[in-house]
Parts: structure tokens; C-alpha cells; sequence
């Protein structure tokens, strides 16, 4: 998986899915988290995830990034199947594609903020500067800090900073903004946007701030293990203009 | 440096006690095996060396007189590269200062040239000269205690005659690093010391002009010494001999062996054990402290780090602490190693020291060590690296508790909701709990293994100053007297009450195997020296057959009613049968027992006593031994209560100081695995903690369900490491047995209590360090960064 999405054709997917399911045994319960998922994202698209709590979306985003593997169904990035690929693909993939930022921070506590994002850079291969990716994030002032010495928010921008640090062909959010205020969530909310726009990120962003989805060029509906519903936003709003 | 090397190095900052005390225990594994191994190699080298150096013989014989010129003959013996003659005779010596007499083994220096065989190492004064008469080298020991030096006079009782003996300087000698009186149990150079003479002054004093009484050989290289034993026996026959033998029966060099294989055994059996617990116990931390870093491996391979990546990052973080338990490992068992041999070479009188360091241990005491460090790692990071990194960045699945009181209503209400967690704990990591309580049972374990000897010590005493050899003092003669001899030691003054006893050198044979030993015949009522049963009461001697110990009867593979062999090797030289009526206890050399009256009939030499044991009037003291300085058939006298003094002092320089040693170091592995466990325990429920806490739980509460999870594991593990230490002490003992030892395996309840009370002690320290963190606990910091 070693081509960038540059070399690939512009109008081909970016991701494309079919018939993703995944059911979790914990001893004698099955649990269906995805039940036949079908899904499509063009190079460069911004697209928000809606859902009830427990519909399957961070179970979909795991699969899609390369954490976890489906029970059946086909998943693609570009040309190469992810549900097909072997734990060392799988790492490749993740290291060169793919920037996630999880619903919980999951920075290492024994880092600074700096370093946190160091570790992406360092085994990227055309990564910004940390410094840059902060500034990006609005954190340049914080950057010697620990973990603990930060707010929840600012732990989550260190979080966005890590991921978009990479240049990654995609960006995957799961609810990036679920812990913080307005102000800094659409600080957080612009940080993706710009990435989006400027590196050309394919961005999936899980929310449950329904404010969110006007800066989408489509939104998806997550229900009970399936896509319900779609919308096109025929215009999008720009970070700055959405509050809530 | 790459941010994962910062990860590294903060993360062992942050854990440094627990780094510091896993590397202790890698340490204390190391050590003991370096400086175990170590100071016994460095021993025998150096003996091996000294034995070269001052060409040591290889056979050695006694007769009563014989012509010099039998010398050629012997020389000619196929096998033999030198051989040597000489005069030596045991003599009562008076010395200044001590009341009790002394005994000298007087030894013939060539009246021309140098020593041959066993050469003296001077280390004071000159040897003497032949042209003035009385001049003696003394033996250092001797010496020593005496503090005699060249130029001051010993009076000896010489062939009955007082002669003042002046000495010209002191010595060394590679036949007496262990200086054995007839008839001692240890040595004791106050009592017994060598004095090498000019061989005429001897050969005079003696009728001996012309003659030799004492015979040594060496041997080419490779040869058989069986073959040469029988030719020089051949030829000694007539002139009196009493049966050559090889090193192995050369008193010294069957003590120093004797010391040493209980070294090697520390050696072999304890270190190698300590190293295993210690590395197992690593292993078993580093994997629990690794385990709680699965989120952080889960993260890190999210991002992209491939699981060798992880896993090599941990494996740096383990070799880190490894690389600081091997270098103080290595540095302290080279030092106390060190420190140990030249302790011993000090207590064998070794006069130089070979310290010899094998490069190979040093090298398996490293890779065990870093070798169980890094399967600790790997494991851990295995388990967590086949999840996908989804899962494994969410904390590990509680979710199957088992309903432990399930079904009895009830239940709940009469038990503590605090023990229901406790319980849950433990019994839903079955394989944690399980290797918590094996590895502090561990702990306990070493412990038992190393202190366990005391106990057998104090037995060993017991049975043989207290049970069997109860008498005061021995009067040895210079050779058999009739038994009227008996009467008159028993008018001697301050003489409550004296048993004879003959012995006899012989060589007891069954099939091809035989031993040397002296077969000991006592009256069957004896009162002070007893035989002993197999469960330590006092047997009379049966009125026909020998009674033989245990060790002897093992050698030579005899049962009782079986016929044995016995080839005597003074007088008439009989080779006799005689059936085996009993088999005893006996801890100390082989023994071979006879009814007195039986054994002068077999030996039909008349009614004949070799000496007698006697219960003295302790206010009568000084007159007695005046009495016996100047009794010309005594040549040695030895004291009981002094045998039990240097019994055990010989024992405390040789065990206690390698026993402590050993304990301290499990001391320290104690500790180190208690301590961790600890604090693995409260890493892992940390977030539990500060949820309870949250939930307003108090302090107390909190670390009462830790402490009490480290109670109930400590408290398991003691029966565990108890059975373990038994078999550990069960493995040295059997490394002690020696033919000249036999180790019972006595462990008192001390020492089970002992073990206990260590790793107790070492569960409360830490219980109070994880419960003072506790209090600390930060419960937002704990909520916020994980997660
Ligand atoms: N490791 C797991 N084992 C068992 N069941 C799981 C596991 N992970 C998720 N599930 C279940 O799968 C279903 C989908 O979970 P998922 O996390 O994808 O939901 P979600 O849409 O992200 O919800 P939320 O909005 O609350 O984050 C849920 O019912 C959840 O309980
Ligand atoms: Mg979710």
C-alpha cells in the first residue's frame, strides 16, 4: 500500500464498502454492531456521522482506520482491501494514511504535548513540524506541558494536532468535539477543516452535535448497525459560522 | 532523541522504585551465583596450585621401623615419580600459658637437601640447622595461638624424655592446611601443632638411626594408585606398616574436601536456585508492569508503530533495568566473592591466593537474567499486541465477575462488601493471583533454603557432644596399653569416671568397594561415649558383630546380617569376618563400632585399651592435666567442650558467613517482590480507587482493599514457601553429605518463622508505601489521564 492518493486517478474513492458487519461474542451474547454497512467517500470529502449512542459509528471508524477487523463484508481503501490485509499491512496502512483522533484522548501520559506529536512525526513520511501541527491546533504556548497539565480541550487539540501531524490521506474523528466548550470546539472544528482543505484529507467526523453537520459536504445516518439515510449539503458552512 | 526513547526514560524515572527493586533482585540473583561459584573455583585453584607448588604427595604410609634402604626400592614401584622418607611421631609438648597439655606431631626435615615431597613453606625464621641439636620449625597455627616466635623454647615430652625445643622459625605446609589431632573431631591449633625437626635429632631421640617410620609418594601423572598402594603395602608388611593410602585418606586433604564440597554445594545448589526464583520472579513483575501499559500499546500501534516496534521499546525499557541489576549483580558478587575467598584462604592458611574469575558464569548469570527479563516483556506485549489496537486502547474487559455468592441469600449482608471486592480480584485473575502468591512463596522459599543448616548445626551438635559423645576429655597413648592402664587413669585426680576404648586403623572391604576407617571398640554399657540408634537412643553393642553407621554402610552397600570384610592394619594384620549387627546414626566421619571384649578376642592381642574417655571434676582441673604432662603413654588429650568450641567455629566460618550472606540476598529479593506486587496492584486498580474515592469512599477503605488483597496473597504463599524451602534445604543437604559429614535435615519451626517473618515484614513496608500513596492518590489527575 505503498502509493499516495495522489497517484491514483482524482475522481476514484477514497474508501469503498460493502456488506461491513461485526458482531461481537462476549461469551454467550452476540452483539451486532454493524449489520451490512455500505459505504462510499470521495478524495478530499468532509463527511459528518450521526447516530444513537451504540448505532455502530466508532465500531465503523475502528474498521475503516485499521483497528479492528471486520466479522465479514469488504472494505477498501483506494485500490487495496483492509479487510483482507495482514496485521503488518494493517500497521502500514495506518502509519501512512491515516490520522485518528479517539472519542477519549489517548495521549501518553509520560509525554509532553510536543512529544506526544513527535511520535507521529517521526515515523511519518511527510510529516509538519510538531510545532507547525500545535499551531495549527492553537496550542503553540502549551507545547512543554504534560498531559495531566491540560484541559480537557487542549488535550484533545494535542489529540487533533497528533493525527494531522502526518499529512494523512484520511482523517477520523470520533467525536472530537464531544468534551469541549463551543469556542474551543469550533477552534477544533476549524483545525480539521483547514487540514481538510489544504492537505485534501478525506475527513469522517462522528458527532452527536447535530451543528456540526453543516460543515459537511454530506452527513450520514448511523442506525442500529446500518446506514439509514444520507443528505448532500448542497453548500458548506464554514467552521467559524456554526455555534452552538 | 526519538520521543519513544523520552517515553522510556520518563517512564523509569517515574517507576524508579519499582525498577530499583526489580533490579535488586536480578542483583542479588547474579551475585549469588558469581560470588557462589566464584569463591569455590577461586578455592580449589588455589589448593590445586599450592598442592603443585610445594609437590603435595599422592600416597602416603606409616610402619614402625624400616630401613632406609627400602627408599630405592619403593622409588622403583611402576607408577611412582618420587618418594620420600622420613621420622614422624605424635608427642606431649608443654608450652607456657596453658594448662592443658599440648600435642606435637614431630616430622623430619632430609638431613641433606631440600624436601622433596610436602614441601614447609617458610614464613618466618629459618629451617634448622642439623648441627644444633633441638632446633624445630613450628607450624604457624601453632605458633600463632602460642605466640611463639623463632628464638623461643617448647618443651616436649620426646620419646619420654622433657627436651627444650627452640625454634628456629615457622612454616606452612600443604599436608596440614587442616591440623587434625588423633582422636579430634576438628582441628584446634592451641592443642595440636606441627614441629619439623632435623632427621637426626629425630632419628637419635627415636632408636630410629638409619630407619624411616613414615613414607610418602608421588605419583606419574594418570597412574593408578590402587596398583601402587598394593606394591608399597607389599613391602611395608614386615617392617610394620599399617596400610598406605591415597590423598583421599590423608587427613587434611579429606577435611579441606570436606569444606569444600560444602562449598561447591552452596554453590551449585543455592545459587543456581536464586538465580531462577529471581528471574522468574522479573519475568513476573515486568510482565504485570508491562500489562499496564496496554492502552499505551494499543495507542501506539493505532498510530501507526508496528507490534515489533512496541515490543522493542519495551524490551529497551526492560533492558534498562536489567542492565542496572546485572552491572550491581556483577560488581557486588565480584566483591563479596572476593571478600569470601579471602576469608577462607585466611581460615585454610592458604599462603597465597589464586582468585579465579570464570568468564562463563559471568555470562549465563547476565543472559538468565536479561533472557527472563525480556520473555517478561515480550509476553506481556504479546498478549496485548494480538488485540487489535481498538480494543486494547479500551481498559481491559471487566466484564465477567463471577457472581461469587451467588445463590446464598445472605451472604452478602454477613460479608463485608470490601471482602467481596477482595475476592474478586483475586479470583478474577486467577493466573496473576496464582503467580503473586507462588512468587512471594518463592521469596519464603530462599529464605527457608538459607537458613535452614542453623537448625541441622544445632542438631548435629546435640546428638554428638550431648547424646553420644558425652565424656569430658579423651586420653589418647601413644599405643595400646593393657587395660590395667585403665585403673590408672581413673586414680589420676579430678577423674570421676573413665571408660576404656581400643581402636584400631583398619580397612573394612565388601566386593571392590573399601574405606579406611577406625573400627572403635567401647564397653557394651558405655556412659559417656555411646552408640547411638537410628532414632538417636543409646544401644548397647551387641555382644558379637559390627555396628556400623549409616555413611558406611551406604559406601559399601552392607544391610544388617550381611558379612563384612575387615583387614586390620596394625599388630597381626588379620583379615577377619565379622557380620553386621546394627546400623547407627552418625553425623561425623565413618564409624565402626565393636564390643570392646568381642574385638580383643578377634584381635587376640590380650586385653588391650588405645585410651580412655573420661568425666572430670571440673574443680581438679589443673591438677590433672599437670598429672597427664608428664604421663609419658599419653600423646594426646582431647578436650570435649574445646572440640564443640572449634566445631562450631569451624562451622560458623564455613557455613554461618556464606548462610548469611545468602540470607541477606534473599532478603533483598523478598522485599523487591513483595514491594512490587504492591504496587503493580495499586497501578492496576488505580482507577478503581479514585472512582470509589469519588464515590466517597474513605482513604482507609480504599487501600484496606489492596492491603487486604496483598494480606490474603502474603498469607497463602507462607505454607507454599515453607514446602518449597523444605525442598530446597532437602536439594543442600544432600550437596553437604560428604563421607566425612552427614547433614541431617533438621529445620526447626525458627526457621519457617524466620522466612515468614521477613517476607511479613517486607508485605507491611510496602502495604504502608502503597497505602501513603494512596492517601496521595489525586483523583482527578488518576480519572483525567487515562481515558
Ligand atoms: N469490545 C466490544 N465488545 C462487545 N460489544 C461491543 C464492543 N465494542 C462495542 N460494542 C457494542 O457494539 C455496539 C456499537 O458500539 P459503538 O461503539 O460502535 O457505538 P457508537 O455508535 O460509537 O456509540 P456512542 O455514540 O455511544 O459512542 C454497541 O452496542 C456496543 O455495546
Ligand atoms: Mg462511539
Amino acid at each position: 500500500m505503498a502509493q499516495a492518493a495522489a497517484e491514483i486517478e482524482p475522481d476514484a474513492p477514497v474508501f469503498r464498502i460493502r456488506g461491513l458487519s461485526k458482531v461481537y461474542c462476549t461469551g454467550d451474547v452476540e452483539v451486532h454492531a454493524l449489520r451490512g454497512v455500505d459505504f462510499e467517500a470521495r478524495r478530499g470529502e468532509f463527511i459528518v456521522i450521526l447516530g444513537p449512542s451504540g448505532s455502530g459509528k466508532s465500531t465503523f471508524l475502528n474498521i475503516i482506520g485499521g483497528l479492528d477487523s471486520a466479522t465479514s463484508g469488504e472494505a477498501q481503501f483506494l485500490d487495496h482491501s483492509l479487510t483482507r490485509q495482514n496485521e503488518a499491512g494493517l500497521t502500514r496502512y495506518r502509519r501512512d494514511h491515516v490520522g485518528f483522533i479517539f472519542q477519549f484522548y489517548n495521549l501518553v501520559p509520560s509525554l509532553t504535548a510536543r512529544e506526544n506529536v513527535q511520535l507521529v512525526t517521526e515515523i511519518a513520511r511527510h510529516p509538519m513540524t510538531p510545532e507547525e501541527a500545535l499551531a495549527l491546533v492553537g496550542l503553540e504556548d502549551r507545547m512543554d506541558h504534560f498531559p495531566a497539565q491540560l484541559s480537557g480541550g487542549e488535550q484533545q487539540r494535542v489529540a487533533i494536532a497528533r493525527a494531522i501531524a502526518k499529512r494523512p490521506d484520511v482523517l477520523l474523528c470520533d467525536e472530537p468535539t464531544g468534551a469541549l466548550d463551543s469556542k474551543t470546539g469550533i477552534k477544533v472544528l476549524e483545525a480539521l477543516t483547514r487540514v481538510n482543505a489544504e492537505i485534501g484529507a478525506t475527513t469522517l467526523v462522528i458527532t452527536h452535535n447535530a451543528a456540526i453537520r453543516e460543515i459537511a459536504d454530506r452527513v450520514v445516518n448511523f442506525a442500529n448497525g446500518t446506514i439509514v439515510s444520507e443528505q448532500r449539503n448542497a453548500a458548506r458552512k464554514l467552521a467559524s459560522e456554526v455555534s452552538w | 532523541m526519538r520521543a519513544l526513547h523520552r517515553k522510556l526514560l520518563r517512564d523509569l524515572m517515574r517507576l524508579w522504585p519499582q525498577a530499583l527493586a526489580i533490579a535488586l533482585v536480578m542483583a542479588a540473583g547474579v551475585a549469588t551465583l558469581i560470588l557462589g561459584v566464584g569463591a569455590y573455583d577461586s578455592l580449589s585453584t588455589t589448593r590445586a596450585q599450592y598442592y603443585e607448588a610445594n609437590r603435595f604427595a599422592d600416597v602416603f604410609a606409616t610402619v614402625t621401623r624400616a630401613p632406609k634402604s627400602l627408599k630405592d626400592d619403593i622409588a622403583r614401584i611402576d607408577g611412582v615419580s618420587a618418594a620420600e622418607t622420613r621420622i614422624s611421631k605424635i608427642a606431649l609438648a608443654d608450652v607456657e600459658g596453658m594448662i592443658e597439655p599440648a600435642s606435637v606431631l614431630l616430622t623430619s626435615l632430609p638431613e641433606f637437601g631440600e624436601q622433596v615431597l610436602n614441601r614447609i613453606y617458610l614464613r618466618t625464621g629459618r629451617v634448622p640447622d642439623p648441627e644444633a641439636a633441638g632446633e624445630a620449625v613450628a607450624s604457624e597455627g601453632f605458633a600463632a595461638v602460642h605466640g611463639l616466635r623463632p628464638g623461643d623454647t617448647v618443651r616436649v615430652l620426646i620419646n619420654g624424655r622433657q627436651r627444650e625445643i627452640v625454634l628456629s622459625g615457622t612454616a606452612l605446609s600443604p599436608e596440614f592446611i587442616y591440623a587434625l589431632g588423633p582422636g579430634d573431631l576438628m582441628p584446634d591449633a592451641r592443642r595440636f601443632g606441627i614441629l619439623w625437626m632435623p632427621e637426626g635429632a629425630l632419628a637419635a631421640a627415636y632408636d630410629l638411626e638409619g630407619a624411616f617410620s613414615s613414607v610418602s609418594l608421588k605419583l606419574v601423572p594418570g597412574n593408578n594408585e590402587a596398583r601402587v598402594i598394593e606394591a608399597l603395602d607389599g613391602m611395608l608388611e614386615r617392617y610394620g606398616g599399617s596400610g598406605a593410602h591415597g590423598r583421599k585418606d590423608q587427613v587434611s586433604h579429606s577435611f579441606l574436601d570436606a569444606e569444600l564440597q560444602q562449598l561447591k554445594a552452596m554453590s551449585r545448589v543455592l545459587p543456581p536456585i536464586f538465580l531462577v526464583v529471581a528471574a522468574f520472579l522479573v519475568n513476573m513483575t515486568l510482565s504485570r508492569l508491562i500489562a499496564l501499559e496496554r492502552e499505551q500499546i494499543g495507542l501506539l500501534k493505532a498510530m501507526g508503530y508496528s507490534s515489533w516496534a512496541v515490543a522493542r521499546h519495551y524490551i529497551g525499557f526492560v533492558t534498562l533495568i536489567a542492565l542496572l541489576g546485572i552491572v550491581i549483580g556483577l560488581a557486588a558478587g565480584s566483591w563479596l566473592g572476593y571478600g569470601m575467598t579471602k576469608l577462607y584462604a585466611a581460615f585454610f592458611s592458604f599462603p597465597f591466593l589464586v582468585f579465579s574469575r570464570n568468564p562463563a558464569i559471568y555470562v549465563i548469570a547476565a543472559a538468565v537474567t536479561y533472557g527472563a527479563a525480556v520473555l517478561g516483556a515480550l509476553k506481556a506485549v504479546s498478549d496485548v499486541a494480538w488485540l487489535s489496537p481498538a480494543v486494547a486502547m479500551s481498559p481491559p474487559a471487566p466484564q465477567r465477575y463471577r457472581k461469587l455468592f451467588s445463590g446464598t441469600i445472605g451472604m452478602p449482608r454477613m460479608v463485608r462488601q470490601s471482602s467481596v471486592i477482595i475476592m474478586r480480584h483475586l479470583t478474577h485473575w486467577p493466573w496473576r493471583t496464582a503467580s503473586g502468591i507462588l512468587g512471594i512463596a518463592m521469596a519464603v522459599a530462599i529464605l527457608v533454603g538459607s537458613l535452614w543448616s542453623f537448625g541441622s548445626i544445632d542438631h548435629m551438635v546435640d546428638v554428638t557432644f550431648f547424646r553420644s559423645d558425652r565424656q569430658d576429655a579423651s586420653i589418647n597413648f601413644a599405643s595400646a596399653r593393657p587395660v590395667s592402664a585403665l585403673y590408672e587413669t581413673r586414680r589420676l585426680p579430678g577423674v570421676l569416671r573413665a571408660e576404656p576404648y581400643r581402636a584400631v586403623a583398619v580397612k573394612l572391604r565388601k566386593g571392590h568397594v573399601e574405606r579406611r576407617l577406625s573400627l572403635v571398640g567401647k564397653p557394651p554399657d558405655a556412659e559417656l561415649s555411646r552408640v547411638l540408634s537410628g532414632d538417636l537412643q543409646p544401644v548397647a553393642l551387641p555382644p558379637d558383630g559390627l555396628v556400623i553407621s549409616s555413611a558406611v554402610a551406604e559406601i559399601l552397600g552392607l544391610r544388617v546380617g550381611e558379612t563384612v570384610e575387615i583387614e586390620v592394619l596394625e599388630g597381626r594384620r588379620q583379615r577377619l569376618l565379622q557380620p553386621v549387627s546394627a546400623i547407627i546414626t552418625g553425623y561425623l566421619g565413618l564409624t565402626a563400632y565393636m564390643d570392646l571384649e568381642q574385638m580383643n578376642r578377634m584381635l587376640d592381642e590380650g586385653a588391650m585399651i588405645s585410651g580412655t574417655h573420661i568425666a572430670i571434676d571440673e574443680s581438679l582441673q589443673a591438677e590433672l592435666f599437670t598429672a597427664l604432662k608428664a604421663t609419658p603413654t599419653a600423646n594426646f588429650i582431647a578436650l570435649q567442650y574445646v572440640a564443640l568450641q572449634k566445631f562450631r567455629e569451624t562451622l560458623a566460618q564455613n557455613i554461618v558467613i556464606m548462610v548469611t550472606v545468602y540470607a541477606v540476598l534473599a532478603g533483598i529479593i523478598a522485599f523487591g517482590v513483595v514491594y512490587n506486587f504492591a504496587r503493580i496492584s495499586l497501578s492496576e486498580q488505580g482507577r478503581e480507587m479514585a472512582s470509589l474515592r469519588v464515590l466517597g469512599f474513605t482513604r482507609g477503605e480504599v487501600s484496606g482493599l489492596l492491603t487486604g488483597e496483598l494480606a490474603v496473597v502474603v498469607i497463602i504463599a507462607q505454607p507454599l514457601g515453607w514446602l518449597i524451602g523444605y525442598s530446597f534445604a532437602w536439594a543442600m543437604a544432600e550437596g553437604f553429605t560428604s563421607e566425612l559429614y552427614r547433614v541431617p535435615l533438621v529445620i526447626n519451626r525458627e526457621v519457617y518463622a524466620y522466612a515468614s517473618l521477613v517476607v511479613l515484614a517486607a508485605a507491611m513496608v510496602s502495604g504502608l508505601i502503597v497505602r501513603r500513596r494512596i492517601d496521595r492518590l489525586d483523583m482527578i489527575e488518576v480519572l483525567k489521564t487515562r481515558e
